[in-house]
C-alpha cells in the first residue's frame, strides 16, 4: 500500500513520518513516535484509552487516521508534566486521590480531564461524571477519579486566581 | 547515630509507612506520565505480528484450508494451521481443568470465533489483511447452545477427540457431551431434611455467562534465541511462573532456558490466568521464524474467545422450621463449560470452591452436585474477580435466603440474623467441608442495619408500595441485602494445586548495606498496588521505611516461584510470605544487634525500627546500622549479608465477609432501575492500606453493578455470540455507576501471620446478590420470587408488564 508523509505537532515538537492512508493515529503515535502512553482498549471508540487532545478537542485516536491529523496540534499524556518534571495538577490529583489502579485507562482519563477542565473549570460531580463518560475504567469505580478531577480543578483554579491577583 | 534517633515514636511510625497506613501508591508515578510498560508497549528488534483466522460458525467441520492467497501478500511470513502444529503435538494444549483445548482447530470448529489459522506478517495491518484471504471451507453442523439439551439422548457429539471416553479428568462421563459430575456433602441427610422440612423452597437461579473484560486485552510476545536456545516470553500473565512451567512442558525447552516476563498488566480479573492459543501460536511462530512474534487480541476476540465466567444454572433448595431456622440445603448445578473445559480452578476442584454455598449460615446438613457439560460456546470458566466459583455460590445462597424469607413472610435481615454462624462457633466446620477461620457476623449485620436505618427503609418501602397502589407514584422501591462469606487465599498444598504444583507463594528479600531493600514475590499485580502494600507489610516487620523497599514481581528470572495473583490470594499467601521473610530478617538482625551492643540476644527488645537494650533505653541499634554491620561487622561465624526467602504454604484459606445493602428505585413504566444507595461493610481482617482497600471495594462493586444490571455474553440459537463488542457488552461508565459508601469491621484471621484476609474480590462476590435482591425485592409483595439477571430495563419492564403495572 502506498505511503505518504504526514506532519503534525505532538507535545510541542514538530514531527513527521510515512504512513499508509489507513494508518490509525493511535498506531502512528505508538509505533512511529514511540508514545505508548495512549493505549488501545477496544478499537471502536467506546473505551477512551486512546484519548489525546487535538486542536483543542478530546479525540479518540483509535478511530482517526493519522492523515486526518495533518498539521494538527496534539497533546498526549507524555506532554502533560512540565519540562522540569513537575507534575501537572491533573496528574497530581490522580495520584493524591487514588484515581487509578491498573493504569491502563489513566492516560486517556488524564487527557479527557485536561480538556474538560478547560471547557468547564469548575464542574459539579455530575458534570465530571458526564464529562468523562466516554472513558471507561474497569478498576476504580470512578468515585476516586471524580475526586481526582475535583482536586485538579481546585488546584488549577487556585493557580489562576493567584495569577490574577 | 542516625537522624531517626531524634524523632519521636509517632514520627518514626509515620516515617516507616507500615501496615495500616493510607500510603500513596508507588506505581502511580509511571502510569500518570504514560510511562507504564504493558505488553503492547514492548517493541523488540525484528518483531513481527500474528493475527488469527477465526471460525464464523459455532459448529462445523473443516473440509479444507487454503492459505495460498494469504501467503502471496507481500510482508506475510507464514500461516500456521493445525496441520503444522500436529507434528509438534501442539495442535491441542492441556487446560488447567485436566481437559485439552484446540490451539488451532483440526477437524472441527466448536465455537464461533474459534482459532483456525495464525497468520504472521511484518506488521499488524498486513497480518489482518492476509487473515481475510485464508480460505476455509466449512460444512456446518447443528450446534448445541442450550446447556439443558447437551445431554439429551441422541444429542450430537461435540468433542469427537474424546468420543466414547467414559472416564474424564474428574471421574465418569455418562454422555459424549458430559464432562464430569462433582458431588459433595450428605445426600441422604439433605434429602431427609428437605422431605421433613416444615417449610421448603426450591428455585432455579441462573448466573449468566459474563466476561471479565479488563481494559487491556490479552497479548504475548515470544522471542526465541535459536543460538542460545532460550525463549523469552512477554505476556499478560496473572501467573507467570506457572506459564513458564507449562511452556516448558509443552515445548520441551528446559525450564531454565525460558524467561517469562509479565510487565504492567492493564487489569486481569481472572481473564489472564489461563493459557490461550495466541500465546502458544506466538511461541511456535517465533521458534519457526527465529524472530520475535507479537500477538495482541482485539476487543471482539477478547469477549468472544478468551475466558468467559459463570454460566451456572443452579437449582437451590432450602428446608426450614416454621420460625425460620434452616435445617438443610441442596443444590444441583448445570455448568456450561463451552467447547473445552478450560476452567481455571485448582486441579482437584472441577467446580472450584462452590461448596462454600452454605454461606454465612449454620446449616446442619447439605449436599451439592455439579454436572459440567460441553456446548458450542467459547471455553473458559474463569473466576471473574472471585475465588473459584465463590461468586456463583454466594449468589445462589443469598438469593435462596430471600426466597425463603418471602415464603416464611419474614424479614430477610431477620432470617439472616437467625441463621448466622455465631462468633463462638469459630473455627467453624461447615456441612460441606470447610473450616471457616474467623468471623463476627451479627456485629457486622447490626452495624450495617444501623448505618442505613434499615427499619426506616422498610417503612418507606411499605409507604411507597401503598402510594403505587393508590396511583400516586410510578416507582417501586427495592431493598437488597447480601451477607456473604468468601473463601480465598488458595491454598493449602494438601488440597490445592495447579497441574501438580502446590499453591504456595513466596517472597525473597535482600537488605542492602545502606539500609534499603529489594523484595521479589511470586504473585503479579494487575492494579492491586502490590508495590505499595507488600512494602508496608515488610516495613512493619523489618523496621525499614516502605519508601526504601522496592518490590518486584513478574519476571521468572528474578522472582521466586509463586502461583500468581487471582482468587484474592496475594495478601493471604504472598503477603504472609512477606511477613515471614521479614521475621527471618529480624531474627538475624537481632543477633547482629546483640553483637554490636555487646549484650545477649534476649536482652534486646524491638521498637518500630530498632533493637533496644531492655532497661538501658539509650543503648540501641537501628535497622540502618544493623544493615551496614551485616556487610562488615558480624558475630563470629555468621554468614555476611542480610537476605532471606520464604515459601509459604497456608494452613487454611481465609474467609473474608461483608454486609452489603442496596436501595433501588424502579420506574414501572420504563423498567429502569436507579440505584439510590449502596452501602458496603467489608471485614478483610487486618487492614494493610485503607486507601487501597477502599479503591478495591469501589472497583469490585462497579463490576458487580455491571454484572447484575447489564452484562451478558449471550448466544443466538445458531451459536452466534451476541455481545462481543463494547457496544453490546455493558461496561458501566461514570454516569451509571452509583456512589459507594464503604465501612468495615476487623476480625483478624487467626492463622495468617498478620491476620489479613484479602479484599479485592469481596465486592464482586457480595455485590451481585445485593443488586439482584434489591430489584427482586421491589416486586416481592406481588408474589415475584425470582427474576433472571441481568436486570436490564427491558427485562424489568417485562416483569412490570406481566404484573399489569405498566401504563
Amino acid at each position: 500500500m502506498s505511503k505518504q508523509q504526514v506532519k503534525m505537532t505532538v507535545n510541542g515538537n514538530e514531527v513527521s513520518g510515512e504512513v499508509e492512508g489507513r494508518t490509525l493515529l493511535i498506531h502512528f503515535l505508538r509505533e512511529n513516535l514511540g508514545l505508548t502512553g495512549p493505549h488501545i482498549g477496544c478499537e471502536t471508540s467506546h473505551c477512551g484509552a486512546c484519548t489525546v487532545d487535538m486542536d483543542g478537542r478530546s479525540v479518540k485516536s483509535c478511530t482517526l487516521f493519522a492523515v486526518q491529523a495533518e498539521n494538527a496540534d496534539i497533546t498526549t499524556v507524555e506532554g502533560m508534566a512540565a519540562a522540569d518534571g513537575t507534575l501537572h495538577a491533573i496528574q497530581e490529583g490522580f495520584m493524591q486521590e487514588h484515581g487509578l489502579q491498573c493504569g491502563f485507562c489513566t492516560p486517556g482519563m488524564i487527557m479527557r480531564t485536561h480538556r474538560l477542565l478547560q471547557e468547564n473549570p469548575n464542574p459539579t460531580d455530575e458534570e465530571i461524571r458526564w464529562g468523562i463518560s466516554g472513558n471507561l475504567c474497569r478498576c476504580t469505580g470512578y468515585q476516586n477519579i471524580v475526586k481526582a478531577v475535583r482536586y485538579a480543578a481546585d488546584k488549577l483554579n487556585e493557580t489562576t486566581q493567584e495569577a490574577a491577583e | 547515630m542516625s537522624d531517626a534517633a531524634t524523632m519521636t515514636l509517632e514520627e518514626r511510625e509515620a516515617t516507616l509507612g507500615g501496615v495500616g497506613t493510607a500510603r500513596k501508591r508507588k506505581e502511580d508515578i509511571r502510569f500518570i506520565q504514560g510511562a507504564g510498560n504493558y505488553v503492547d508497549d514492548v517493541k523488540l528488534p525484528g518483531m513481527v505480528f500474528g493475527d488469527f483466522v477465526r471460525s464464523p460458525y459455532a459448529h462445523a467441520r473443516i473440509k479444507s484450508i487454503n492459505a495460498e492467497a494469504a501467503l502471496a501478500v507481500p510482508g506475510v511470513k507464514a500461516v500456521l494451521t493445525a496441520a503444522d502444529l500436529k507434528p509438534l503435538n501442539l495442535h491441542y494444549m492441556p487446560t488447567l481443568a485436566g481437559d485439552v483445548q484446540a490451539v488451532l482447530a483440526e477437524e472441527k470448529v466448536l465455537f464461533q470465533n474459534q482459532e483456525v489459522a495464525f497468520v504472521i506478517a511484518e506488521d499488524r495491518y498486513i497480518a489482518s489483511d492476509a487473515a481475510e484471504l485464508v480460505e476455509v471451507d466449512y460444512e456446518e453442523l447443528p450446534p448445541i447452545v442450550d446447556a439443558f439439551k447437551a445431554m439429551d439422548e441422541g444429542a450430537i457429539c461435540l468433542r469427537e477427540d474424546i468420543q466414547g471416553k467414559t472416564e474424564g479428568a474428574h471421574g465418569a462421563r455418562r454422555h459424549d457431551n458430559h464432562i464430569f459430575t462433582w458431588e459433595i456433602g450428605d445426600k441422604e441427610g439433605a434429602d431427609k431434611a428437605l422431605e421433613e422440612g416444615e417449610v421448603t423452597v426450591k428455585e432455579l437461579v441462573t448466573y449468566q455467562r459474563v466476561h471479565p473484560s479488563p481494559l487491556e486485552t490479552c497479548a504475548s510476545i515470544a522471542s526465541m534465541d535459536k543460538i542460545k536456545g532460550e525463549l523469552t516470553l512477554y505476556g499478560t500473565f496473572q501467573a507467570p511462573h506457572v506459564v513458564r512451567t507449562v511452556a516448558s512442558l509443552l515445548s520441551g525447552i528446559p525450564e531454565h532456558k525460558i524467561r517469562v516476563i509479565a510487565p504492567d498488566i492493564g487489569g486481569g480479573f481472572g481473564n489472564k490466568v489461563g493459557v490461550y492459543p495466541g500465546y502458544v501460536c506466538s511461541i511456535v511462530a517465533s521458534i519457526v521464524l527465529g524472530v520475535p512474534v507479537k500477538w495482541v487480541e482485539d476487543r471482539i476476540e477478547n469477549l468472544s474467545s478468551t475466558a468467559f465466567a459463570r454460566d451456572y444454572h443452579m437449582t437451590g433448595e432450602l428446608a426450614a422450621t416454621k420460625d425460620g431456622k434452616i435445617t438443610g440445603l441442596k443444590c444441583h448445578v448445570l455448568a456450561d463449560h463451552g467447547a473445552f473445559d478450560a476452567c481455571a480452578d485448582p486441579t482437584k476442584w472441577p467446580a472450584g470452591f462452590f461448596n462454600i454455598c452454605t454461606g454465612s449460615y449454620d446449616i446442619p446438613v447439605a449436599h451439592v452436585s455439579v454436572d459440567g457439560v460441553y456446548t458450542n460456546k467459547a471455553p473458559g470458566g474463569v473466576a471473574y474477580r472471585c475465588s473459584f466459583r465463590v461468586t456463583e455460590a454466594a449468589y445462589m445462597i443469598e438469593r435462596m435466603i430471600d426466597v425463603l424469607a418471602q415464603k416464611l413472610e419474614m424479614d430477610p435481615a431477620e432470617l439472616r440474623m437467625k441463621n448466622f454462624i455465631q462468633p463462638a462457633q469459630f473455627p467453624y466446620n461447615s456441612a460441606l467441608g470447610w473450616e471457616y477461620d474467623s468471623g463476627d457476623y451479627p456485629t457486622a449485620m447490626k452495624q450495617m442495619m444501623q448505618a442505613v436505618d434499615y427499619e426506616g427503609l422498610r417503612k418507606e418501602q411499605a409507604e411507597q408500595r401503598e402510594k403505587l397502589a393508590r396511583g400516586e407514584s410510578r416507582t417501586l422501591m427495592g431493598i437488597g441485602i447480601s451477607f456473604f462469606t468468601e473463601i480465598v487465599g488458595a491454598g493449602p498444598s494438601r488440597n490445592c494445586d495447579i497441574l501438580g504444583v502446590a499453591m504456595f507463594d513466596s517472597c525473597e528479600i535482600r537488605v542492602h548495606p545502606t539500609g534499603s531493600a529489594i523484595a521479589r514475590l511470586g504473585t503479579k499485580s494487575q492494579g492491586q498496588a502490590h508495590e505499595t502494600t507488600y512494602a508496608q507489610i515488610l516495613a512493619t516487620e523489618i523496621g525499614i521505611p516502605s519508601e526504601d523497599i522496592g518490590i518486584e514481581e513478574g519476571d521468572t528470572d528474578t522472582a521466586p516461584y509463586g502461583l500468581g495473583t487471582y482468587g484474592s490470594r496475594s495478601t493471604p499467601v504472598a503477603g504472609a510470605a512477606a511477613a515471614r521473610v521479614g521475621r527471618k530478617i529480624r531474627a538475624k538482625a537481632q543477633k547482629i544487634a546483640a553483637h554490636l551492643l555487646e549484650v545477649a540476644e534476649g536482652d534486646l527488645e524491638w521498637e518500630i525500627d530498632r533493637f533496644k537494650v531492655k532497661g538501658l533505653p539509650e543503648k540501641e541499634a537501628t535497622m540502618k546500622e544493623i544493615a551496614w554491620a551485616a556487610y562488615n561487622n558480624l558475630p563470629e561465624g555468621m554468614e555476611p549479608g542480610l537476605e532471606a526467602v520464604d515459601y509459604y504454604d497456608p494452613p487454611n484459606m481465609t474467609y473474608p465477609f461483608g454486609a452489603y445493602l442496596c436501595v433501588a428505585d424502579i420506574d414501572v413504566d420504563t423498567g429502569e432501575t436507579a440505584i439510590r444507595r449502596f452501602y458496603a461493610l467489608d471485614d478483610c481482617g487486618t487492614r494493610i492500606n485503607p486507601m487501597v482497600i477502599e479503591g478495591q471495594v469501589h472497583g469490585g462493586l462497579t463490576e458487580a453493578f455491571g454484572i447484575a444490571m447489564g452484562q451478558e455474553i449471550a448466544y443466538d440459537e445458531l451459536g452466534n455470540v451476541q455481545g462481543a463488542s463494547l457496544m453490546d457488552y455493558f461496561l458501566p461508565t461514570a454516569v451509571e455507576t452509583p456512589v459507594w459508601e464503604t465501612d468495615f469491621t476487623v476480625t483478624p484471621s487467626p492463622h495468617h501471620p498478620i491476620g489479613a484476609k484479602g479484599v479485592g474480590e469481596s465486592p464482586n462476590v457480595g455485590g451481585v446478590p445485593a443488586f439482584s435482591n434489591a430489584v427482586i425485592d421491589a416486586f416481592s409483595h406481588l408474589g415475584v420470587k425470582h427474576m433472571p439477571m441481568p436486570h436490564t430495563a427491558w427485562r424489568v419492564w417485562q416483569q412490570c408488564h406481566d404484573l399489569g403495572l405498566t401504563k
